[in-house]
């Protein structure tokens, strides 16, 4: 099973390979060393936001909310870059962080310690969130115009040709791979994830872990926030709508299984790459708009019929009939 | 016996519920007559936080207080989807508000809710993106959309010299408005003056600010020689000029279109943009006010007639129930900065 999974990751890689080599032959455009920068730079941000996920997959929860989390904390940070214009650009990144973690524990409060499925806490501060940005900004935005150069000019800073979103994607991940299996704690997420009971039998507190997993979560979607705002230069209620599904897409891609305890930094990372490459490989092959989102849609539901194949665990079965139809119907 | 009472109860719940139904749609009836002093007059826009629509109900603020004894809601969903805005005009419905303006996240999917609005003597026109001709009385326009279709070819033609190709970067493909728009600037491209210009795709970025910036970068890389993008929506334009600067294509690209002098200056002042254009969204808001007043006071908006709109003067409804308010307005180098105080 482990060596099959090894095998999934580097099939993955293969594939995006391939698909890369593929659209460069038929794309020239497409082909270039600049293009593929292009890419990264702008890929980087579902790179950061699927791993905040994957933590929270891995305790076999969901977390709906991180995008408009992004969203709320972009126009406060923006807010405070409005009232206080002349900060280190380090601060408004360690006060995006800050506030992301917060949002995200409300989400961990509510789970861990009331026990109401994520599903449900999740989308309601969805809408808390997307509402609550409407309520702070009194329905306005904040505009390019209206940043400093330090707040705006930050994501565009550049090393290796590669900016610092990028960079800041590749600590993140480096972090993550890390806290995932070096550390007692990351070790306990898969093992919350892959059975609740035996975990607790181990002494790993099931309440910690889940409010470490959306803090975690949140505190991504927080950094992300700020990124986003300062690149694109606004911030409104409507930013990264609809987001939290191409993240969640990703995470899946990427042979995160839903039901919990199964999920790597490296296949994460490149579920997020197939995702970024799609979206901006087909408007430069010249895909008609209308055409796009159902190969998106494909290409999403073709990658999760081939983990769920991957993972098929049948349960045990101890009927003597049931039994021997599995054996008849393997012969 | 047990399978006889849970008949019973079954009906009894399907009677309860029915009598719920029933209660809670009088007290809707018995509660408007109560307040029929002050019009109301509900605003329903694409959606929140755009600060277009928030010029638009200053404009209409303004109007009331003008004409005095009217009370404007301002209300949109989050989302601009025709779903949501239907629930938001429902919610209008059964406040029994007085009128209702609406600027459609879908001509068609709004129409049986418009219908719905006058069966119950609510006046329901529609301002910026249509209502289909059966859900609304009248459709005011900024301007015609030929004016505006034309008024963005000559844009671009001028700043690229009236040679080289161009791109449209749209918003969503459903989007009324921008449809009509899009196909008067093909009308007008077939223009003998506009013979060298060759209009190459469209694309759409969804209103959204990240789409449409990879959108504007893949255009790029897709038409190398790529000389001019037009796009009439705000958040498209905005988000393609700030593509063009971020990519150091200032300069090589320009975009033109539909935008607001507070998101463009930068743009206009780098050179990424030359000229643009909108009409005064304070104004707009202003004249559909004026417009939804006069009809709730018994005035005809129909086919062929002049309806009022207050200082900007009066228009004449067209067949189609259309009128438009005015020419479309250009902003520059010069005149940007001091229109980017205002929205």
């Amino acid at each position: 099973m482990s060596l099959f999974l090894k095998y999934r990751e580097i099939m993955l890689g293969l594939i995006v390979l391939v698909m890369v080599t593929g659209i460069s032959i038929s794309t020239p455009a497409f082909g270039t060393l600049e293009n593929g920068v292009g890419v990264l730079n702008d890929t980087a941000f579902l790179f950061m936001m699927a791993l905040g996920q994957m933590v929270v997959i891995l305790t076999r929860g969901i977390d709906l909310s991180v995008a408009a989390n992004l969203a709320l904390t972009g126009m406060l940070v923006g807010m405070l870059n409005q009232a206080f214009p002349d900060l280190p650009a380090i601060v408004y990144l360690a006060s995006a962080l800050v506030i992301g973690c917060g949002l995200g524990m409300i989400n961990g409060s509510l789970i861990a310690y009331l026990g109401i499925p994520p599903i449900v806490v999740t989308l309601g501060t969805l809408a808390i969130f997307r509402g609550m940005i409407v309520v702070v900004a009194g329905g306005d935005q904040v505009n390019a115009s209206e940043m400093s150069s330090t707040f705006a000019g930050f994501p565009k800073l550049e090393f290796l040709g590669l900016s610092s979103v990028f960079w800041i994607a590749v600590l993140v991940s480096l972090a993550a791979w890390f806290f995932l299996s070096m550390t007692r704690a990351g070790r306990g997420l898969y093992a919350v994830g892959g059975n609740p009971v035996a975990a607790r039998y181990c002494g790993i507190s099931l309440t910690h872990q889940e409010l470490m997993a959306y803090a975690i979560s949140g505190a991504i979607a927080g950094i992300c926030g700020y990124l986003w705002v300062a690149r694109y230069g606004v911030a409104y209620v409507e930013i990264a709508s609809g987001y939290e599904l191409t993240v969640i897409a990703a995470c899946v891609i990427g042979g995160v299984s839903i039901g919990g305890g199964i999920g790597t930094v490296a296949g994460t990372l490149l579920g997020a790459l197939f995702t970024g490459v799609i979206v901006n490989a087909l408007p430069v092959m010249q895909v008609s708009p209308f055409w796009q989102m159902a190969i998106s849609g494909v290409v999403i539901l073709a990658a999760v019929i081939i983990n769920a194949r991957a993972e098929g665990r049948g349960g045990k079965l101890i009927l003597p009939e049931a039994r021997r139809a599995a054996a008849r119907a393997k012969a | 016996m047990s399978h006889m009472m849970i008949k019973t109860d079954r009906r009894r719940l399907l009677q309860m519920i029915g009598a719920g139904a029933l209660g809670s749609t009088l007290p809707f009836g018995m509660m408007t007559s109560a307040n029929a002093a002050n019009l109301r007059i509900a605003m329903v826009v694409k959606n929140l936080g755009n600060s277009y629509f928030d010029a638009c109900r200053d404009g209409a603020n303004e109007a009331a207080k003008e004409l005095g004894g009217i009370e404007i809601i301002y209300t949109a969903p989050t989302k601009a989807t025709p779903e949501d805005q239907i629930a938001v005009i429902d919610a209008l419905i059964a406040q029994k508000v007085d009128g209702i303006m609406v600027s459609s996240n879908d001509a068609n999917a709004l129409v049986p809710v418009g219908k719905k609005a006058m069966q119950r003597g609510i006046k329901v026109i529609s301002f910026d993106s249509a209502i289909a001709k059966d859900g609304r009385i009248m459709h005011l326009n900024a301007s015609s959309t030929a004016l505006i279709g034309a008024k963005q070819v000559q844009m671009i033609a001028k700043t690229i010299k009236g040679e080289g190709e161009i791109a449209i970067l749209s918003a969503a493909s459903t989007m009324t408005n921008q449809n009509s728009w899009i196909a008067a600037m093909k009308d007008e491209l077939k223009k003998p003056e506009y013979a060298k210009i060759k209009l190459v795709t469209t694309v759409y970025g969804d209103d959204q600010d990240d789409k449409s910036y990879r959108e504007m970068q893949s255009l790029v890389k897709a038409y190398p020689n790529l000389k001019g993008v037009i796009s009439p929506t705000t958040i498209g334009i905005r988000s393609g000029a700030k593509a063009i600067m971020d990519g150091g294509l200032t300069g090589k690209v320009f975009i033109t279109g539909l935008g607001l002098p507070s998101e463009m200056k930068d743009a206009v002042l780098k050179g990424a943009c030359d000229t643009f254009a909108i009409w005064n969204p304070v104004d707009y808001g202003y004249a559909a006010t004026q417009i939804m007043a006069s009809i709730l006071k018994g005035a005809d908006a129909g086919p062929g007639k002049m309806v009022k709109m207050g200082r900007i003067g009066e228009t004449k409804v067209g067949d189609d129930g259309e009128a438009a308010m005015s020419e479309p307005f250009t902003f520059d180098k010069s005149n940007v900065e001091q229109f980017a105080k205002i929205f």
